[in-house]
């Protein structure tokens, strides 16, 4: 462990300064069909020792802001606009060059797909200590013990005999864990996790989560998880960022946003998740249609053919008029104020949700 | 099978049968060799000896992790696998023996829903193709014509009838859904088995597809076997649940039973991995996280196949007890009325769902040690 700032912060987590501040990040990819918005202007911060969730449908952009945040989309023709800073530091104008120092040692990401993010030909310890490598000064055999260290670390048994296996080798929750362990060992300081748990059984996904979390504590680390999941958002985040249409609709911290949503939007994830807690009388009540294009982004509210309540805005603002995303009433943490994107006054969707949401959930 | 006493299976007098009864039903895959020379492997036990009910109009979840042999038992059901042991009665008949050709009248009655929409509809066919080709096998001319039947069936489902000529990849995810159910619904089966209809879809679009389902169940009368690894799906649609494990039902009781009352560590295991969308709630919940991998459906373990990873197993039981799982393996039967569970050592939790006693009586089953 050459890093020795990490030694620093268990306790003064609370009254730190953001460790990632997103400032107005826009990724536009040109195609032959048009300009294609996957992430139109997404704001946030998140301090170190923190877990933001960022929830939305496929399309909604929440992969795209993973990979901005890595500099993945550098070298290809993506247009990369807005602030990325990390530590102060604006990964945004960075080549591709410098870019390669901060991945994989400061910054750091579990993929989804464990099978298809592991090199079929290279053993799991080779694909590990690689990191560790290009990294650290070190040698082979340091990095071997480093990476049997993390192996065990993230609860394979019998780390050292299975250095040598191959990808095949091991099964879908030990991949995701070898992939947690390539992820962790440079100790990163922002670990970006996207969708890690969607191809687990749920008691691997609890597994998962739980190993998350520890290591979070552990290193202090900021932490960003992409899901789909509302359940894995209540279990595992402090702050979530809502995201439709490559915009984010509404962010809060995680018990304000499940307490008190006010994005019909996200009234309509809510609705339409069946319930394990409890048995619902009721009907679901799904989002009507279906997600919008990126190209063609609806004019006015991105949410605006979807909304079941555009008819409570007068003057037909929601099709006309794009809302900015601002601060709600009764917020009540002054680090992460929930904010809303959405035309309906504050005290209304208040109003509509306790007595028309709130009873149907 | 002596419980239900079926009537000579005389048509007509089928409304006190079970629709669906499998009694012992076993899928095992031949074992592979364990080299170039090696000798023939164990075989796979993907099921064995799967024994449940259906009755009609019913929903059954059929819920475990994956590699439990919850599709497989779906296919062995509906015979799109032989099944290699046990029996399969539809309708009080004997259906395990039939071959393929003797299937196919009873595939109007017994239909099937595919996880993924992409690989399940042939890309080269349109979509009245798709969904007319059950008329065309079964050789059958319905009233006003296939292209106004399908065409019907189609709107019903929520696709816009017009679009009977498109193909597959003119449609989304949750639209190539629908099309797979027109096709299941056409011919006015009395057993659909879905297996994950509903698993590659966005949440949104998931509570349309689930909405569905449901009216369709209403308004036909359809039995279906959901097969799902998403437990807060099955226990909105489903009547009854099994758990399954290695190949094994754990647990089988009614859907609230299971959910308020689980007995079967597996289940307890299960529930409380769960994350629940409520942050209050989910604090308080307890998490039972079990250890180790699933242990290989061509060796399983000796006596209780889930004692390799049972928490109380190991953190509860004495070695006596530890003995008896071991050694003996359990049989699924009834503990209370109705709920037949798979273990030697049951014990009610009634917390885990949402984290607090749900009647606030905890019941210990005694043993029947030997």
């Amino acid at each position: 462990m050459t890093d020795t700032s990490l030694a620093d912060a268990p306790g003064t987590t609370t009254a730190q300064r953001p460790f990632l501040v997103v400032d107005d990040l826009r990724v536009h990819f040109p195609t032959d069909d048009g300009l294609v918005k996957s992430v139109d202007g997404l704001s946030f911060e998140l301090r170190r020792g923190e877990i933001l969730g960022i929830v939305g449908e496929s399309g909604s952009g929440k992969s795209v802001t993973a990979q901005a945040i890595l500099g993945l989309h550098k070298g290809s023709k993506a247009q990369v606009s807005g602030r990325i800073l990390l530590d102060e530091q604006d990964l945004v104008p960075l080549s591709e060059n410098d870019m390669r120092g901060v991945r994989g040692d400061e910054v750091s990401m579990i993929f989804q797909d464990p099978l298809s993010s592991l090199h079929p030909f290279y053993s799991i310890g080779n694909q590990i200590s690689e990191a560790y490598l290009v990294h650290n000064k070190v040698g082979k055999k340091a990095a071997k013990q480093r990476t049997i260290e993390m192996l065990q670390k993230v609860g394979i048994p019998n780390a050292a005999g299975r250095y040598d296996d191959y990808p095949h080798q091991f099964s879908g929750g030990m991949r995701q864990r070898a992939m947690i362990a390539m992820a962790l060992i440079c100790q990163p300081k922002l670990l970006i996790a996207d969708e890690p748990t969607t191809a687990l059984d749920v008691t691997v996904q609890a597994q998962i989560l739980e190993l998350i979390k520890e290591l979070r504590d552990e290193l202090n680390s900021a932490v960003i998880i992409i899901t789909h999941d509302l359940g894995v958002v209540a279990e595992t985040c402090d702050q979530v960022v809502v995201m439709y249409g490559g915009q984010c609709v509404e962010k809060g911290t995680v018990d304000e946003l499940f307490d008190r949503p006010e994005m019909p939007y996200t009234w309509g994830l809510l609705g339409s998740m069946p319930r394990m807690d409890r048995v619902r009388q009721e009907r679901l009540t799904p989002i009507p249609g279906s997600p919008p294009s990126l190209i063609n982004v609806p004019k006015g509210c991105v949410f605006n053919p979807r909304c079941r309540f555009s008819d409570r805005v007068e003057g037909r603002r929601c099709f006309t008029e794009h809302p900015d995303l601002l601060e709600t009433t009764g917020s009540t943490d002054p680090r992460v104020r929930h904010q809303v994107r959405c035309h309906i006054p504050p005290a209304e969707r208040q109003e509509i949700l306790l007595t028309e949401i709130r009873p149907t959930l | 099978m002596t419980t239900t006493a079926p009537q000579p299976a005389a048509s007509g007098t089928r409304s006190t049968e079970k629709l669906l009864e499998v009694e012992g039903v076993q899928k095992w895959f031949p074992g592979r060799r364990g080299g170039l020379f090696g000798q023939k492997g164990n075989p796979v036990r993907a099921v064995d000896g799967v024994t449940f009910s259906l009755g009609a109009g019913e929903t059954l979840g059929l819920v475990g992790e994956s590699g439990c042999g919850k599709s497989t038992t779906g296919r062995a059901v509906s015979k799109l696998i032989e099944p290699t042991g046990g029996t399969v009665r539809f309708e009080g008949r004997d259906v395990t023996k039939l071959s393929p050709r003797q299937m196919r009248p009873l595939r109007r009655e017994l239909q099937m829903i595919f996880q993924d929409p992409y690989s399940s509809l042939n890309p080269r066919h349109t979509i009245g193709t798709i969904v007319g080709s059950p008329f065309r096998i079964q050789g059958e001319k319905p009233k006003g014509g296939v292209k106004k039947t399908v065409q019907d069936l189609m709107a019903r489902v929520g696709l816009n009838p017009e679009h009977y000529n498109r193909y597959p990849h003119e449609f989304s995810g949750g639209q190539r859904q629908r099309i797979g159910i027109a096709r299941a619904l056409a011919l006015q089966p009395k057993l659909i088995v879905c297996d994950e209809p509903v698993s590659a879809l966005d949440v949104s679009v998931q509570a349309q597809v689930v909405n569905l389902l449901e009216d369709l169940q209403s308004e036909f009368g359809l039995a279906y076997i959901f097969i799902a690894h998403d437990l807060s799906v099955v226990r909105h649609i489903s009547d009854r649940v099994a758990v399954m494990y290695l190949g094994k039902i754990m647990e089988l009781t009614d859907r609230d039973t299971l959910y308020e009352n689980p007995m079967h560590p597996y289940t307890h295991a299960l529930l409380s991995a769960v994350p629940v969308p409520d942050p209050k709630i989910e604090a308080r919940r307890e998490k039972i996280l079990l250890t180790g991998d699933l242990p290989s459906p061509s060796n399983p373990p000796s006596g209780c196949v889930f004692h390799t990873r049972c928490p109380k197993y190991k953190n509860e039981l004495s070695e006596s007890e530890r003995e008896h799982c071991r050694t003996v393996e359990p049989v699924l039967e009834e503990k209370t009325p109705g709920h037949e569970v798979y273990c030697h050592f049951p014990q009610v939790r009634s917390d885990l769902v949402v984290g607090e006693p749900v009647t606030g009586q905890i019941r210990t089953t005694k043993p029947k040690v030997a």
